[in-house]
């Protein structure tokens, strides 16, 4: 009798249970139903379901929220996904776009293989697909619509242009040391290859010393404080991003000289520890790359669901930034 | 002369004085040490400088070692307090208030006591075996520093925080005393006090050694708590260096270079014996390794490989039966019981 009792008690809670599950899931699927109803009363609302990264680094942080404002400025819904640096969450959040039938779908590839069978997928739903910031590796451009992103090698270039205008009439050598980002990563390998490229024409520039430091301000800092002991004569410093550059420059002050004087410095990226840098004069060039792609990503949406045709390749729009320049400009930097 | 040829720190010391003396050759400037705003400048300052936060973990990770355990996860607690410090220090009004670095050097160490305490509950109570016990916060600790610093780099512009990392005192870096105060502590401990013998023991047999009267789990818990805040202290250094904190980046892969310094140094992966002293001269090692190789210019493509072949010759080298294989071809296999027993008694 007893045992009846509990068995009875546990039956009662179930039923209890079940009764209020599927109360809740009355009341999802009304919501459901709801939004479903606004969409298609609004008409022209457009989804855009965008799949980011991560939150890696501060560049990257910038460009979520550039993304996720620009998207509320014009009016799209967004469903945004973070992949957490894992290709596998990558290819989840972009299943479920397409299972949601969203209109376009952007994402910024982990990595840049193995993208064929689920852009296939999207392809076939005929849901077009936006790259923004990294590519693919893919060999069928039929599966994307566009690459939105900065050009790496070109920003290689800027950095050599300045450095060239600044030596034109030089007779003498200049030596040049450089700290590269991570061995083997896209920008790494670019950002060198522009820069070698547009110094070559001037003989007098010398890359003397060329080492990776991973990106890191600790690396950066150990590195240059090595090249300053193994070379006596450095008139310029290249790092590939602000962070290697700051860390540096702690070196170059801890040796005795001036950063941006003694040794002038060229750095890319633009954030903004960088630009504080140089706007106080430590870093004479910042060739910025730019994580606001919101705004441009949002127009390529719109020219997409508008049956518009639209470059296969749209370079980041980027400037550049001198001593000067980035005193003024620093005010007004969201990153 | 044959005493000092058997001395554990024969071969680490040999391996040193070659890579500087290689450097001598390379680069006579190497060795010149100048005066610069009142503290010594030079490659080798730099060497002790860069490699103290090396030497700190490698302490830490030697008596983990020596218990016959493994602590994958110093890398994270260096990134964790270095963040925790850095965080609370840029939250302050007056970032060179002596008062708010204190508070935020003790806050990043005791979480790092708490980390270590982690760690040492899941080997010693939980019985997990340490090297996953301590994955798991190598993975997970990671993710905590990013939690704090929010995917951020931190900066900071306190001068009084920056004194710890990249300061000198009597013409040295500050590091350097920290370093050589942990040390000393651990020496005290190990060698002065019946300490040493009982990790030794745990690490050889547990089980005996708790027949013998030593509460193994309390020794277990201890060297990973020590092992935590030696991490949490090179996290300090670290982020001060650079006057910021990287979730991301910091101390990554340091665990690594921890267990080689340590294995280098003559300690044993087995446990049941430890030499601290020649810890410290593999973390130097591998430090002047790497300063060797941004000196000389290696391309960034191969340095791991130069690196590779460096440390699997000092292995070879420290190896008795590889050293012995080679003089085998030229001499008669002299009495091996014997060298055993002569080793193990010395």
């Amino acid at each position: 009798m007893k045992r009846f009792g509990k068995m009875s008690a546990v039956l009662a809670l179930t039923f209890c249970m079940s009764v209020l599950g599927a109360c809740a899931n009355g009341g999802n699927n009304q919501t459901g139903a709801a939004s479903e109803g606004s969409a298609t009363k609004a008409g022209t609302t457009i989804t855009l379901g965008f799949s980011q990264v991560g939150a890696e680094s501060g560049w990257r942080s910038a460009n979520t929220k550039s993304i996720q404002d620009s998207a509320k400025e014009a009016g799209y819904n967004l469903k945004f996904s973070d992949a957490q640096q894992k290709q596998e969450n990558q290819i989840k959040a972009i299943r479920s776009f397409i299972q949601q039938k969203v209109d376009v779908i952007a994402f910024s590839p982990v990595v840049e293989s193995g993208w064929d069978t689920v852009l296939k997928e999207a392809k076939d739903a005929g849901i077009p697909v936006v790259l923004t910031d990294r590519a693919v590796d893919s060999k069928d451009t039929s599966l994307y619509v566009t690459f939105l992103g900065s050009d790496f090698v070109e920003e290689g270039r800027k950095a050599g242009k300045w450095l060239s205008e600044q030596y034109k009439d030089t007779k003498e050598d200049v030596n040049i040391v450089e700290l590269q980002g991570t061995t083997g990563s896209a920008p790494a390998n670019d950002r060198m290859a522009g820069f070698a490229e547009v110094i070559a024409a001037n003989p007098h520039l010398k890359v003397i010393a060329s080492q990776t430091g991973d990106f890191t301000r600790a690396k950066g800092k150990e590195v240059m404080q090595a090249f300053l002991k193994a070379n006596k004569d450095i008139d310029v410093l290249y790092a590939h991003n602000d962070d290697m550059a700051l860390g540096a420059i702690q070196a170059i002050e801890a040796a005795g000289l001036k950063p941006g004087q003694d040794i002038k410095i060229i750095s890319v990226d633009a954030v903004k520890d960088g630009m504080q840098a140089a706007s106080e004069g430590k870093i004479n060039f910042i060739v910025e790359c730019n994580p606001m792609l919101g705004p441009q990503l949002m127009k390529i949406v719109k020219d997409v669901v508008d049956g518009k045709s639209v470059e296969p390749r749209i370079v980041t729009e980027e400037t550049t930034f001198t001593s000067e320049q980035a005193k003024e400009a620093l005010p007004n930097r969201a990153y | 002369m044959s005493k000092i040829y058997k001395h554990h720190l024969f071969w680490p010391l040999c391996v040193l004085a070659a890579l500087l003396l290689f450097n001598l050759l390379y680069s006579p400037d190497f060795f010149s040490i100048t005066m610069h705003d009142g503290h010594l400048y030079g490659s080798l300052i730099d060497i002790l400088n860069f490699g103290a936060p090396l030497m700190l973990v490698a302490i830490g990770m030697t008596l983990v070692v020596a218990t016959k355990g493994i602590d994958l996860s110093v890398g994270s607690i260096v990134a964790i307090s270095g963040a925790i410090a850095c965080l609370t220090i840029s939250k302050g009004t007056d970032q060179n208030a002596l008062g708010l670095v204190t508070f935020s050097i003790l806050l990043a160490v005791g979480l790092s006591i708490i980390l270590g305490a982690w760690n040492g509950l899941l080997v010693s109570v939980a019985g997990i075996q340490p090297i996953i016990a301590t994955l798991i916060l190598m993975v997970a600790g990671r993710g905590i520093a990013q939690l704090v610093t929010d995917g951020q780099i931190i900066t900071v512009t306190s001068t009084s925080y920056s004194y710890i990392g990249s300061g000198s005192l009597a013409t040295l870096p500050f590091s350097i005393f920290v370093v050589a105060i942990a040390l000393v502590i651990a020496l005290l401990l190990t060698r002065k006090t019946s300490l040493g013998l009982f990790i030794e023991s745990v690490g050889c047999n547990p089980t005996a050694s708790r027949m013998a009267g030593i509460r193994a789990t309390v020794v277990i818990f201890a060297v990973y708590i020590f092992c935590g805040v030696c991490a949490g202290v090179a996290g300090l250094l670290l982020s001060s260096n650079v006057s910021s904190a990287d979730g991301n980046n910091a101390g990554l892969w340091y665990e690594l270079d921890a267990i080689l310094a340590v294995v280098i140094g003559g300690t044993s992966l087995n446990g049941g014996r430890f030499y601290l002293a020649g810890t410290v001269i593999g973390a130097l090692i591998i430090q002047t390794l790497t300063t060797t190789i941004y000196m000389i210019g290696v391309p960034p493509e191969i340095t791991l490989v130069v690196k590779a072949f460096v440390v699997l010759a000092v292995c070879l080298i420290q190896s008795e039966t590889f050293r012995s294989s080679i003089v085998y071809r030229r001499h008669k296999r002299q009495d091996t019981m014997k060298k055993e027993v002569a080793r193990r008694v010395s």
